[in-house]
């Protein structure tokens, strides 16, 4: 897939900074650059299972026009005893299939971070409600740890562990690719059918 | 042991934080590879920086740090107990520098206690030999590529799949296709065909210590594993599945013999994050040599 590119030589990306209103969401094409900024929530198998079977948000957390980040950090206290996150790439989507949907209208989320790709029924939903799917690059946990410029704040850590606690970052410039848009187009489903068209040629 | 302790923290370490050499080669190969003004290019741009950066903070390369696997080299009448004991201390150490993910979960209970010690963590396979030095060779293995391994039993009929090679040939390239996006790709294909479902799999994750660059010593598996390795990168799938020319780095392909009952092909996903090291211990536990 082609990308734009700016003048400096770089691929373009469109800015994007939380809280974000629909019609910003709304704007966002499948294959499009995005650099995110402002507050961004992990949250992974465990915090969506329980958002699902009805657990309530803990007081702090808001996620209205919000994102949450599909990621179990590695986190450290520094020096200083505040919390640093040394290692952040994004964990495996598929698995919140069941929960996605649901849990961004009931919230508010536009918008996820992952990797992988989510299936039929978390696309429809971002049709519906005005979401996206964002994937950050699997493995980069460096590259993408150098844009999560603070810890705000941890939630759950007790009862989940850490990979699984919600923690709440303030990210800077955070770079991933519209895979999954608001008008039904998944580059997940694309790609899929292609290879898969490629496949049965060549067997 | 002292000595042991600390190799060993070096070996988790180096394993978390730099990327193999002949990995390496294959990274760089293949952002070469990509259109440039491609996402996919660009998947590979940051992969590429993903790796400097990780070895020059000494950080891990991936924060899922894995299920954390030894295989252990040793001389007839070493005290295998005692090497556990201590690698089990080393990877809570580990652990506490930051080089491993408080990563191991009490299934039961949901419990994580963050040391990244319980039953079956870290894992161990101890081999006899009648050298005198202890081999120690790691594979941090994370959950996304783990997740879409997969193991088939032939015949298939919906992948029209016999008990020959080239059923083999449909099934591992219909495990590449669903494994598209998932595992974290470009990725790395370790391959048993036979055996029984436990080894078969434990098999196929050994293909994993091979070097990239090496060559089957079975002609026909070396032919099937170039073959595989090419058609794969024909389909389009691409780093993370972007679309794009590279979808595996490498295929690695063993056999094991099979009951009569039994045909099973057991395919291992290894990510682009491809994290194995390992080295030669002296007597006192010192490394004296790197493997890769």
């Amino acid at each position: 897939m082609k990308q734009e590119k700016s003048r400096s030589g770089f691929i373009k990306m469109t800015e994007l900074t939380t809280p974000i209103s629909e019609e910003q969401i709304r704007a966002l094409k499948v294959g499009e650059s995005v650099a995110i900024s402002g507050v961004v929530y992990t949250g992974r198998d465990a915090v969506h299972k329980y958002l699902h079977e009805g657990g309530e948000l803990p007081e702090g957390v808001n996620l209205e026009g919000s994102i949450i980040y599909h990621c179990g950090p590695v986190v450290v206290k520094d020096d200083a005893g505040e919390w640093k996150v040394t290692a952040a790439g994004p964990t495996t989507s598929i698995r919140e299939e069941p929960y996605q949907t649901d849990i961004m209208k009931k919230f508010g989320v536009r918008g996820v971070i992952g990797k992988g790709g989510m299936g039929p029924k978390t696309l429809a939903g971002c049709a519906e409600n005005g979401g996206v799917y964002l994937h950050a690059i699997g493995g980069a946990a460096q590259v993408l740890a150098e844009h999560i410029a603070q810890v705000h704040n941890v939630y759950f850590l007790e009862e989940f562990g850490s990979p699984e606690a919600i923690w709440e970052l303030e990210v800077n410039q955070f770079p991933a690719v519209v895979t999954m848009d608001s008008h039904g187009r998944s580059l997940h489903a694309e790609v899929a059918e292609a290879s898969q068209a490629v496949l049965d040629e060549n067997l | 042991m002292d000595s042991l302790f600390e190799s060993l923290i070096e070996i988790i370490r180096r394993t978390s934080a730099e990327i193999p050499d002949d990995v390496q080669r294959a990274i760089l190969a293949a952002l070469e590879n990509e259109k440039q003004d491609t996402i996919a290019k660009n998947a590979m741009e940051i992969i590429e920086r993903n790796i400097a950066l990780a070895k020059e903070k000494s950080q891990p390369l991936c924060q899922d740090t894995g299920s954390v696997l030894f295989y252990v080299d040793c001389p007839v009448g070493y005290d295998q107990m005692e090497f556990a004991d201590t690698a089990r201390a080393a990877v809570t150490e580990a652990t506490t520098r930051g080089f491993l993910r408080q990563n191991s979960v009490d299934s039961l209970t949901g419990k994580n206690d963050g040391t990244n010690i319980g039953p079956g963590a870290p894992t161990f396979h101890f081999h006899q030999t009648r050298k005198a030095n202890v081999t120690v060779r790691l594979v941090l293995k994370g959950g996304g590529c783990e997740n879409v391994g997969a193991q088939y039993s032939l015949p298939n009929t919906k992948l029209n799949a016999n008990r020959d090679l080239d059923g083999c040939r449909k099934v591992i390239l219909d495990a590449v296709q669903q494994a598209q996006g998932k595992g974290c790709g470009p990725g790395i294909l370790g391959v048993c065909i036979g055996g029984d479902r436990a080894t078969g799999y434990e098999l196929s994750k050994t293909q994993f210590l091979r070097n990239l660059d090496d060559e089957n010593e079975n002609a026909e598996l070396a032919a099937l594993e170039t073959d595989i390795h090419n058609t794969a990168n024909k389909l389009g799938i691409g780093p993370m599945g972007f679309g794009g020319n590279t979808t595996l780095l490498g295929v690695k392909i063993r056999a094991a013999n099979r009951v009569p009952a039994s045909y099973f092909v057991s395919v291992s996903y290894m990510c682009w994050a491809f994290r194995r090291h390992g080295a030669v211990l002296n007597e006192a536990g010192e490394i004296t040599e790197w493997l890769y």
